[in-house]
């Protein structure tokens, strides 16, 4: 599982973040950061709810 | 369960018939909507949309379309009735048999008593409704904006960020003051009238006037206000009323239990969902914002699925709006009673984040343009920290 953030979309909502703090982070940049790009396959129940969660449906994977 | 019909074909609803499938439920699902287009997505509908940024194919919530989900999609169809014990719902000539049921009809806005029939007047749910409020600034017409809370507030920016004149009339002292208090709605206001809003406010509207189409506001102190369109932007009451007589208890909303339940077999979920929320100590909620819709949708289907093991849904409710070039984001509850502390930022700069206390423990936050923040202290709250523990933090991550 490889994660893909369209960052035209992204409007650092820092959701993803509430959901997998391990995986996405907003920093004081205001700018979202992937901190694991394809996270452990234990972890797809938490992107999956990440993507349904994001305001701007900004996040995917692939795989 | 063989049948389940979900009604209202917005968010909250597809994340209810996407749960379904997700869940590995294989009877069939029927799937009615109000609206003739399939599930799109609304807060654009005051933003990016409405300035003309986004086109329409891009508001589709499920832009891979709903093959996938095997489900009986039947739009521009409204449920008009529900007979609880007899497990029908009547949409239009048909009575539609069920085993389980998602209510999830959503909210209308609310309308002002004296609104008249006449052009130019508009409330903002649909793409229509935006639709026609975007034709409005795109010709350069006056706008007047009744209502100063999210949706008004976010059309004024989108028709400001286009040059257009914009007058907001505000009934409270202050921009949703009740909800934030005094100091930010402060901030409210000055990020407005910065941007060249008339801001009205403690001000009410005494009637909306002209022949064919509307040409003014009459407020109650006498003064006038000249304009070619109106928003009326007051509010919201949830879709209820197809349900009088059917046996679910109906107050502000379909009363449910803490897992979603309004009787055995029907949930709901969204803006039209009243349920005591347990991260709150039971505090009964209604919530007309994107997020708990999303997520409220997908736990409605999961307890429908669970039936007497079904789990509260306990959440700290997150709301955005999108204003000029600030992002505001909120998060838990608060009033503006609540004592309130500026932890981060500063109200000047239009960047900071406040957090609000409740019985000694972080209740709320509300941040401008500080989204990491936000969400800290969003766990800080679904963790039930004391209030003095969030002290200590932000005096750690100014």
């Amino acid at each position: 599982m490889k994660i893909v953030v369209d960052f035209d979309k992204c409007k650092s909502n820092a959701v993803c973040m509430a959901v997998a703090p391990d995986i996405f982070e907003v920093r004081d940049d205001n700018f979202l950061y992937v901190l694991q790009e394809e996270p452990p396959e234990d972890r797809r129940p938490a992107v999956e709810e990440a993507i349904r969660t994001c305001p701007t449906g900004a996040i995917s994977v692939e795989g | 369960m063989e049948h389940i019909v979900v009604v209202g074909a917005s968010l909250a609803g597809l994340r209810a018939v996407e749960a379904f499938r997700r869940e590995g439920f294989a009877g069939r699902l029927t799937f009615v909507g109000a609206e003739p287009d399939e599930p799109y997505d609304r807060p654009p509908l005051s933003k990016a949309y409405l300035a003309g940024d986004a086109d329409r194919s891009s508001l589709a919530l499920r832009a891979q379309g709903y093959d996938e989900l095997d489900v009986d999609l039947r739009l521009g169809q409204s449920a008009h009735s529900l007979d609880v014990s007899g497990r029908t719902v009547g949409v239009g000539d048909e009575s539609v048999a069920f085993d389980g049921l998602v209510i999830a009809t959503g909210a209308a806005p609310r309308r002002l008593p004296t609104q008249p029939d006449v052009a130019g007047v508009h409330t903002l749910r649909t793409i229509a409704d935006s639709d026609a409020i975007g034709a409005w600034i795109e010709g350069d017409a006056r706008l007047c904006v009744i209502g100063a809370g999210f949706i008004g507030a976010e059309v004024a920016a989108t028709a400001r960020s286009r040059n257009r004149a914009v007058t907001v009339l505000e009934a409270l002292p202050q921009p949703m003051v009740r909800g934030v208090g005094p100091v930010i709605g402060e901030v409210l206001a000055r990020l407005h009238r910065a941007r060249g809003v008339d801001l009205r406010l403690g001000v009410g509207v005494d009637a909306i006037a002209g022949d064919s189409t509307v040409e003014r506001v009459h407020l109650v102190d006498g003064s006038v206000v000249e304009c070619d369109a109106v928003l009326v932007a007051i509010g919201a009451v949830p879709t209820t009323d197809w349900l009088e007589g059917s046996g679910l208890t109906v107050d502000n909303g379909v009363v449910c239990d803490a897992s979603l339940h309004a009787a055995p077999g029907i949930v709901a979920a969204g803006d039209v969902c009243r349920w005591p929320n347990e991260q709150f100590d039971g505090e009964v909620m209604r919530i007309e914002h994107w997020t708990n819709a999303a997520e409220q949708g997908t736990h409605a289907a999961r307890s429908l699925l669970a039936g007497d093991d079904a789990a509260p849904f306990a959440t700290v409710p997150f709301v955005w709006s999108d204003q000029y070039d600030v992002k505001i984001q909120s998060a838990g509850r608060f009033s503006g009673e609540d004592r309130m502390e500026i932890v981060s930022g500063s109200v000047e700069e239009d960047r900071f984040v406040a957090i609000f206390e409740r019985g000694g423990r972080i209740s709320g936050v509300l941040g401008f343009s500080q989204p990491r923040r936000v969400i800290q202290y969003r766990r800080m709250i679904a963790d039930h920290e004391s209030f003095d523990a969030a002290l200590a933090f932000a005096a750690e991550n100014p």
